[in-house]
C-alpha cells in the first residue's frame, strides 16, 4: 500500500472566526472521519480553513471541504481557504462546481387509493396479457391459413428442424419420466389396493390415470419447460439484436418464418410424445405390477384391453394439440417481449416457462370439467 | 506532480508480444507514457489497439515483454500488489460495461465498497458527485443502464472508472457512436478532468477531432508495433504511407481546419 499519511483535524472555536486546520491526507480512506469532524462546525460563525498542511487530497476530501463551504455560506457566513496550493484550489473548484443538488422528490406515503390503483393496474395488465396471447394465437392461425393457400411461403426445412428439436430430442427425457411415474403409481396403488385384496385393479388405476391425465399432462409440463424457454430464448435474442426488425425490412414476416414452424412442430410432436409417455408409463407400471404383485405381462395386457375403454386414450390425446398451441404461443409471445438488454431476455424466458406450465394446468382442469360434463 | 517530474514515466512497455494462434498482433512493441499527459493511440481496425489496452490493464497476458505501470512490474507482481495497483487505475470500456442489475449510482459505488470504514451514506454522496462531475443530471443516478442512451452509458462508465480517483485512466474509443456535439463535450470533459484531477490518460480512438481536442501526444500502432509517437504536428511530418494517409486524408484536413477555426475563435 502506498504510504497513507494520517489526517489531522484541528478546530478552534474560541475566537469569533472558527479556525479549521487540516493536515495530512484528505482521501477517501478517511473521509468518513473528516466528515464527522466537519459536520460539527455550525454555520453560525465565519470559518477560516488552513489547508497548508495538506499533503494529499482527492475528490472525496475535496467534497468534504466543498460541502462544508457550501453549508457555511448558505448560513450567510464567510468561508476562507488559506494556504491551499494551486492544485488543491483547482480540485476544490471543480468539485464545488460539480456538487450535485438533489432535486428532492416529495415522498408520499402509500394510501388506500394507491393500493386500489395498484390492484387495478395489475388486473388490467393481466387482461392485456391475455388479450395479447389471444392476438398471437390469431396471428398464428392467420399465417397458418396463409401457408395453406401459398405453400411456397411455408418453410418446410424449418418445420423439420423444429420437429427434431421439439420432438425427437425430448423423447428420452419424456420416456424416462413417464416410466418412473408408472412405477411409482403401480407401487403406491398396489400398497393401497392390497388391503382390499383388489390388486388386479392396479391395471385400471394405471390405465385410467396415465392414459387420461398424467401421460399428456406431465409430457406437456416437460415440453413447456424445455421448449417454451427455447422458443423465448431464440426469438428473444433475435429481437435483442434487432434481427426481427431486419427481417421486417427485408420483407420477411416474423410470424410466418419464426412462429409458424415452431408452433406447428409442437402441434405435430406433442401427441407423439404423449403417446410415447403413455406407452412407457404402462410399461413401467406393468413391470412394477409384475415384480410387486405378480401380475404377469400377459395378464396385464388382457386386463388392460378388457377393462379400459379406448375413450381414455382419445380424451388424453385430444388435449395434446391444445396444450401444444398454448406452449408455443406463450413461448413466441414472451420472445417478442424481450427488450434490448440481456436481463429482460432472462426474465422473459423464466416467465415463459412459468406461464406455459400454469396455462397447461389450467387448461387441463377446464378439459376435466368439460369431459365430466359431457360424460366421457 | 511537481513541474520537475513532468517527464516521469508512468507506463513503460518493452518488447511486448501478443499473438492469437498464428496471428501475431504485437511483436517487440515498446511504449512509454508520461505522467499527466493524454496519450492518444490510433491505428487501423484490427491493428491491436484494444488488445494493447487490455494488456496494460492486465486483462490480457502477453507472450513476452515487460510491463511497468506506476513503478510496478505487472507480470511479476504478487496478488496483493496487483490489487493495490488496480485501484490506482480506472478503465472505461467501449460501451460502458456497466453492471446491468445495478443503477448508475450503485455502479459508481462498486469500486468504493472495499474502502475500509467508508460510511455508506457518504459513499453514495460521493457517487452522486462523480455522476455529476461527468456531466450527468442528478436523476440519472437512479436509472439502470438499460434506461440510458449510449452517450449517457459512456459517461456513467467514466464515472465508475473515476470512482477511486485513479492516477491513470484507460479509455477505449470514448467518443465512438456519439453525435458530434456529444463527442465534443466528451472531449472537453476528459481534458478538463485530466487537468483538474492530474490524470494520466491512455486513450484509444478513431476520432481525429478527439486527437485534436484532447491529446498531448499520439502513438500510431501499425506493423505490429508502435510505429511513431509525437505531437500532432510531428505526425504531419511522418512519411510512412499509412500515417500520411491518416493525418492528411480528407477527414484529417477537416478536423485540422475545424480545430484551427476553434482556436481562432478563442
Ligand atoms: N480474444 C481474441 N482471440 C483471437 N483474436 C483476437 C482476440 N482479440 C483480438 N483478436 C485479434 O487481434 C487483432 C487486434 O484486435 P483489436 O481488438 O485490438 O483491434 P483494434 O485495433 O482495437 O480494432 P478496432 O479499431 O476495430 O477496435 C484483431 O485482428 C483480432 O482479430
Ligand atoms: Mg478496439
Amino acid at each position: 500500500m502506498s504510504p497513507n499519511p494520517d489526517m489531522n483535524v484541528e478546530i478552534d472555536e474560541t475566537q469569533a472566526t472558527v479556525r479549521l486546520v487540516l493536515r495530512g491526507a484528505l482521501t477517501i480512506a478517511n473521509v468518513t472521519e473528516l466528515e464527522g469532524h466537519l459536520g460539527k462546525i455550525g454555520a453560525t460563525a465565519p470559518v477560516a480553513a488552513d489547508l497548508s498542511g495538506v499533503q494529499r487530497i482527492d475528490t472525496a476530501g475535496a467534497w468534504a471541504v466543498a460541502t462544508l463551504r457550501e453549508r457555511i455560506q448558505a448560513g450567510g457566513q464567510q468561508f476562507d481557504i488559506l494556504g491551499a496550493t494551486e492544485q488543491v484550489e483547482d480540485l476544490l473548484h471543480s468539485v464545488a462546481n460539480a456538487l450535485p443538488h438533489p432535486e428532492a422528490l416529495p415522498v408520499r406515503r402509500a394510501t388506500l387509493p394507491d393500493w386500489i390503483i395498484r390492484v387495478g393496474k395489475a388486473v388490467s395488465r393481466s387482461v392485456q396479457f391475455l388479450a395479447a396471447l389471444t392476438s398471437y394465437l390469431g396471428l398464428f392461425l392467420a399465417r397458418l391459413g396463409r401457408a395453406a393457400r401459398h405453400p411456397t411461403e411455408f418453410r418446410l426445412t424449418a418445420l423439420v428442424h423444429h420437429c427434431e428439436e421439439v420432438g425427437l430430442r425430448a423423447v428420452p427425457i419424456v420416456a424416462l419420466m413417464s416410466f418412473l411415474i408408472g412405477v411409482v403409481l403401480a407401487f403406491q396403488g398396489s400398497t393401497q389396493l392390497r388391503q382390499f385384496g383388489a390388486e388386479v385393479f392396479v391395471v385400471d388405476l394405471l390405465a385410467i390415470s396415465i392414459l387420461r391425465e398424467l401421460g399428456i399432462l406431465l409430457t406437456s409440463i416437460i415440453v413447456a419447460g424445455r421448449t417454451a424457454s427455447a422458443f423465448t430464448a431464440a426469438i428473444g435474442s433475435m429481437k435483442m439484436r434487432e434481427e426481427i426488425d431486419a427481417m421486417r425490412t427485408l420483407g420477411l414476416d416474423p410470424a410466418m418464418t419464426l412462429f409458424v414452424p415452431r408452433i406447428l412442430a409442437l402441434i405435430l410432436m406433442l401427441p407423439i410424445l404423449g403417446l410415447v409417455a403413455d406407452v412407457m408409463g404402462l410399461v413401467g407400471g406393468g413391470l412394477m405390477a409384475w415384480i410387486d404383485l405378480g401380475i404377469s405381462p400377459a395378464m396385464f395386457v388382457t386386463r388392460l384391453i378388457e377393462g379400459t375403454d379406448v375413450n381414455h386414450v382419445t380424451v388424453g390425446m385430444i388435449k395434446a394439440p391444445f396444450f401444444a398451441v398454448i406452449i408455443g404461443v406463450v413461448g413466441c409471445h414472451a420472445g417478442m417481449q424481450v427488450q434490448s438488454n440481456a436481463e429482460s431476455l432472462g426474465r422473459m424466458t423464466s416467465n415463459a416457462v412459468v406461464t406455459a406450465i400454469f396455462a397447461v394446468i389450467v387448461a387441463d382442469a377446464v378439459f376435466s370439467i368439460f369431459f365430466a360434463q359431457i360424460g366421457i | 506532480m511537481q513541474e520537475t517530474d513532468e517527464k516521469e514515466v508512468i507506463i513503460s512497455l518493452r518488447g511486448i508480444r501478443n499473438e492469437f494462434g498464428s496471428h501475431v498482433v504485437h511483436a517487440d512493441l515498446d511504449l512509454d507514457v508520461y505522467r499527466g499527459e493524454i496519450l492518444g493511440v490510433v491505428g487501423g481496425s484490427g491493428s491491436g489497439k484494444s488488445v494493447l489496452l487490455r494488456t496494460i490493464a492486465g486483462l490480457q497476458i502477453p507472450m513476452a515483454g515487460t510491463i511497468n505501470v506506476l513503478g510496478t512490474n505487472v507480470r511479476t507482481a504478487d496478488e496483493d500488489t496487483r490489487v493495490m495497483l488496480e485501484r490506482r487505475w480506472g478503465v472505461m470500456f467501449q460501451d460502458g460495461a456497466l453492471f446491468s442489475s445495478l443503477n448508475v449510482r450503485e455502479n459508481v459505488e462498486v469500486p468504493m465498497r472495499p474502502v475500509v470504514g467508508l460510511d455508506p451514506a457518504i459513499r453514495s454522496k460521493l457517487a452522486d458527485l462523480k455522476v455529476s462531475m461527468v456531466g450527468l443530471p442528478y436523476l440519472a443516478g437512479d436509472k439502470f443502464p438499460s434506461e440510458l442512451s449510449g452517450g449517457m452509458r459512456k459517461r456513467a462508465g467514466l464515472a465508475r472508472a473515476l470512482a477511486l480517483d485513479p492516477e491513470l485512466l484507460f479509455l477505449d474509443e470514448p467518443t465512438a457512436g456519439l453525435d458530434p456535439i456529444g463527442a465534443a463535450e466528451f472531449d472537453k470533459l476528459i481534458h478538463g478532468l485530466s487537468r483538474s484531477l492530474g490524470l494520466t490518460v491512455f486513450l484509444v480512438t478513431h476520432d481525429l477531432d478527439t486527437l485534436h481536442a484532447t491529446c498531448d501526444r499520439i502513438a500510431v500502432l501499425a506493423e505490429n508495433k508502435v510505429l511513431v509517437t509525437g505531437t500532432l504536428n510531428d505526425m504531419l511530418k511522418v512519411d510512412h504511407p499509412w500515417v500520411h494517409e491518416y493525418f492528411h486524408g480528407p477527414r484529417a484536413r477537416a478536423a485540422t481546419a475545424s480545430a484551427q477555426a476553434g482556436h481562432g475563435g478563442d
